[in-house]
């Protein structure tokens, strides 16, 4: 039934071990929780009622009443009386009785077992533990219920005998939770330690592993309970539990069932206060999972895109795409975070641009913005991507998609990710081929082996047929060039290219990029943190520090005479730059993270330059000689100032 | 491939020899006595012994195993000591009741539970908060108890449909159907909303992944990311529910079958626990395990052929 099944994947989804919290932490987080809270009142509430049922029983359960036959709730009967005009309640109290100590037998039984076995399999290991995946992997092959059925038809009607059967039988799943999360502890040091010292290992197991496995194990000893519920009140249900006129909620439902055609009320007490008994131990069984597992990852809701404002006007420029005064933000913990500030970036038809800097300066979420491929909830929050007359930080989806492929395209960093883990290569290319330009399946596939041909695949046929998994890095990423070139785009943005490719695989896509520049008439944006690559490959090149472009301007005369602190501090910490015998110097300090840029230039707290001015106020962007720009208030003090 | 198919089979003929022999073990080891059951209180010795002799019980378990096995392997698994029929022509003879159950059933809740899947995945709060809805009321409500409300309101209430029975597809699809509606009702609303909130999670796990922000980036819409790639890589892992499911509703025919009166494995199975058949219920025992072996297999197989990785080494 639904709940074992549940268990069962819950059991799958607990196995994840180690991070137990305490038992009694456990309970406690548990309890701290609304839901948490709820579920164990009303399992109190049933447990306490149950237990007084002679007490609170306004009748006794047997008692009949012919002359108030199926009557509904009323003053002298809470819930109504059934067929025979027994009260209701009463037999629901009485029936809690049954049903709970059934239950309880089915998880003592189960838990017992399962810890015994998964203990041991868990702690030992060896031989036992071999021994004990392949009883439980037979195991998990029983069917449940009619096994329990094979039970009741040999001892005869016996609920308890039952009980103890699906304890047993469900064990196995437990077990291996079990054993999943003493394997973890076990290899913990200080357990090691304390075997290493000698203590025996009843008292390790007693008091170091069984501890820490404890949340787990409530976690299952919830679900089992709700799972043995469920079971007792079916088994009885098909009459297999106590006879009648024993009062169990199984029996009064089939007892129900007999009359639903005269008095369909009768069905409800019985079905809603078990549906909600199992209902609260599952949901016990997920806070204590919850609390156990000590997830802390918040779900980020996606704040709503601030809308666009401070738009300059723009002037009319030949450039392909001009950025103007982009500020992005994504959510933060209390407000926005702004992650760039104030953007200003051209690039020329056919031109080869590059946008550097160190990890976490805002490279790769510019390039997104530009396709709006921004992450949930992050957006251009001012200033303006213009792209052929048409401004991207505030066109339409449909608009965006529109563009995307056909006048931009992007290829991402790893390329072992970028493509789709079950369709091949040549459909990859194939799909977008008929995407922006359709035409019949041969023409179709006669283009996409053209493309595949042209990124350097003299044997296109034979690359097609290939599956991601079966190419390397750098035959991944011609794919990946492959399909962003299907649709002629004038834009390709190309992030971190060559990374996470072998410095010879490097080069050749490199020099791939380069042909397809040259030859197709393409712009390029090209992403990285490596200077060589930018040096070798750009004629112009924007370098990022913390959301800003500190400096921009041709390669050569940029690389040759720094006019920014930070591009200096780049290029000699570049092995290519450093004189033998000279020591590699490095930046001292590390890039603020967005939220805690200072009001001043961001780079200030890492610069040996910087003075009190710099901190006071932001630093406009200065104007050298045309194409170069720098942020910075003492850029005279370096080579590329002076030149 | 064909090697791992044959492994396969192997270790899966080798778990339903065992599971045949634990249930015959359990019933030698549990107290009790089946003789004594079936002639109830009133008997003289002669016939205990008789009817111990006849059912084989008083020879060692091990015999008795050996000699089931050898039976069983030949297809006989034996006559019901209560109605004196063959027990494999009984179970052949309801099999196709429960399958035609099972089978709609599991269909119907993937097709269901994958568009409720997409739609939370794709459209997010409004179907994902019907989805934990109903996987709530499937985790905690009763299927039996559900059935009968379901009874109650468009049989009894609303006369829309037969309360109770069935036809073979023989007496025509029309009439078949409508004796299978409420049924399969049931045991799609028990199942639906796990299948929908895994196939939610695999769902937003592929979308999330850097391949579809590159499908994206390159002007592949949405509709054809979501159902050709997405999709195609979320179905992976949803299989493996398709088969936990179908196992499963199978299990919960058990119960559904004996509130619709249906004439099926489940109900068998009561029933020869109710008359302490063993014959019956251990052949039940032993096709319910066979089919979740199978299912199992199938599940195995349609792994290896959705995924690549698998299929292509």
């Amino acid at each position: 039934m639904t709940a074992l099944e549940e268990s069962a994947a819950g059991a799958a989804r607990t196995a994840r071990p180690g991070r137990a919290a305490h038992p009694h932490g456990a309970w406690r987080t548990a309890l701290a929780r609304p839901l948490g809270r709820v579920a164990v009142a009303y399992l109190a509430l049933l447990v306490v009622c149950s237990a007084l049922a002679p007490v609170l029983a306004p009748y006794r359960p047997t008692a009949t009443d012919l002359d108030h036959i199926l009557s509904l709730p009323s003053g002298a009967h809470p819930l109504g009386t059934d067929a025979l005009g027994r009260d209701v309640l009463s037999r629901l109290l009485y029936g809690g009785r049954t049903s709970l100590v059934d239950a309880a037998l089915a998880v003592g039984v189960g838990m017992a077992v399962a810890l015994a076995a998964g203990l041991l399999a868990g702690y030992f290991g060896g031989w036992l533990d071999r021994g004990f995946t392949w009883l439980v992997d037979v195991m998990l092959a029983i069917p449940v219920i009619v096994t329990l059925l094979a039970v009741l038809a040999v001892i005869g009607n016996s609920m308890s005998a039952a009980m103890i059967a699906l304890g047993v039988l469900v064990a196995p799943g437990i077990a291996r939770v079990v054993r999943g999360a003493t394997l973890a502890v076990r290899n913990e040091l200080y357990i090691s330690a304390a075997r290493v010292s000698g203590l025996p290992h009843r008292h390790i197991v007693v008091r170091h592993v069984l501890p820490r496995v404890a949340g787990p194990v409530l976690v299952q000893a919830s679900l089992l309970a709700g799972g043995a519920l469920l079971m007792d009140a079916g088994l009885s249900y098909l009459g297999l539990g106590a006879r009648p006129p024993a009062p169990t909620w199984g029996n009064m439902i089939s007892e129900a069932a007999g009359v639903i055609d005269r008095q369909p009320w009768l069905l409800v007490p019985p079905g809603v206060v078990l549906g909600l008994a199992i209902l609260a131990f599952g949901l016990l069984g997920d806070v204590l999972r919850d609390t156990s597992a000590e997830r802390t990852t918040r779900r980020l809701a996606p704040a709503r895109p601030v809308p666009v404002t401070g738009r300059k006007v723009v002037e009319p420029t030949t450039a392909l795409l001009s950025a103007r005064n982009v500020t992005i933000s994504v959510p933060g913990p209390d407000a926005p975070v702004r992650v760039v500030e104030g953007l200003d970036l051209d690039i020329g038809p056919g031109e080869c641009v590059g946008l550097v800097g160190e990890t976490g300066c805002g490279k790769t979420i510019t390039a997104r913005s530009v396709l709006g491929l921004l992450p949930p909830g992050a957006a251009v929050t001012a200033g303006s991507i213009r792209f052929d007359g048409v401004d991207l930080a505030t066109a339409s989806r449909a608009t965006l998609t529109g563009l995307r492929g056909t006048r931009i395209a992007m290829v991402f960093q790893d390329p072992g990710t970028s493509l789709d883990p079950v369709v091949t290569a040549g459909r990859h290319v194939a799909e977008l081929v008929r995407r922006h330009h359709g035409g019949s399946r041969a023409r179709v596939r006669a283009r996409t082996m053209e493309l595949l041909r042209s990124v350097g695949f003299p044997e296109p046929e034979q690359v097609a047929g290939r599956y991601p998994h079966q190419l390397s890095g750098g035959m991944a990423q011609r794919v990946a060039i492959a399909m962003a070139l299907a649709g002629e785009p004038r834009l390709l943005i190309a992030d971190e290219p060559t990374t996470a490719l072998d410095v010879t695989v490097q080069a050749g896509i490199l020099g791939l990029l380069r042909d397809l520049q040259r030859d197709n008439d393409m712009a390029i944006l090209l992403i990285s943190h490596d200077l060589r690559i930018i040096a070798t490959m750009c004629d112009r090149a924007y370098v990022m520090y913390a959301g800003h472009v500190v400096e921009s301007g041709d390669v050569a005369g940029m690389f040759r005479n720094p006019a920014h602190p930070y591009t200096d501090g780049l290029l000699r910490s570049a092995p290519r730059r450093a004189t033998p015998g000279e020591h590699l110097t490095a930046i001292p300090g590390t890039v603020p993270p967005p939220g805690s840029w200072p009001v001043g230039c961001h780079f200030a707290a890492r610069c040996l330059l910087a003075t009190d001015e710099c901190r006071a106020a932001p630093v406009p962007v200065a104007r050298l000689r045309p194409p170069r720009r720098t942020r910075c208030l003492h850029f005279d003090e370096l080579s590329g100032g002076r030149a | 491939m064909w090697r791992f198919i044959g492994r396969r089979l192997l270790v899966s003929a080798l778990l339903v020899f065992v599971v045949s022999f634990l249930t015959f073990l359990l019933q030698a080891v549990t107290p009790g006595d089946t003789a004594r059951m079936i002639l109830g209180y009133n008997y003289t010795p002669e016939a205990y012994h008789e009817l111990r002799a006849r059912l084989g019980l008083d020879q060692p378990v091990l015999v008795q195993y050996v000699h089931w096995l050898g039976n069983a392997l030949h297809g006989d698994l034996g006559t019901s000591p209560i109605s004196g029929v063959s027990v494999a022509s009984e179970i052949l003879k309801r099999l196709p009741v429960t399958l035609s159950l099972v089978v709609l059933a599991t269909a119907v809740t993937a097709l269901v539970g994958v568009g409720l899947g997409v739609l939370g995945a794709v459209r997010g709060r409004g179907t994902a908060r019907l989805v934990d809805v109903l996987s709530l009321g499937g985790y905690a409500l009763p299927n039996f108890w559900l059935a009968l409300v379901l009874v109650t309101v468009f049989a009894v209430t609303i006369p829309l449909l037969p309360a109770t029975g069935y036809v073979p597809l023989s007496s025509g699809p029309g009439r078949w159907l409508a004796y299978l509606i409420l049924p399969v009702t049931t045991l799609v609303l028990q199942g639906v909303a796990v299948f929908a909130r895994h196939t939610r999670d695999s769902m937003r796990d592929v979308l999330s992944r850097d391949f579809v922000t590159m499908l994206r980036a390159n002007g592949i819409p949405e509709r054809s990311i979501v159902f050709r790639h997405a999709l195609r890589n979320a179905a992976i892992p949803t299989v493996t529910v398709a088969g936990l499911t179908f196992i499963g509703l199978f299990s919960g025919t058990v119960f559904i079958e004996s509130v619709f009166a249906m004439p099926g494995l489940g109900g068998l199975a009561v029933q020869a626990t109710t008359s302490h058949d063993l014959p019956t219920i251990q052949g039940v025992v032993v096709v319910f395990t066979v089919i979740v072996v199978l299912v199992n297999l199938a599940v195995d197989l349609a792994y290896g052929w959705l995924n690549p990785k698998v299929r292509v080494s």
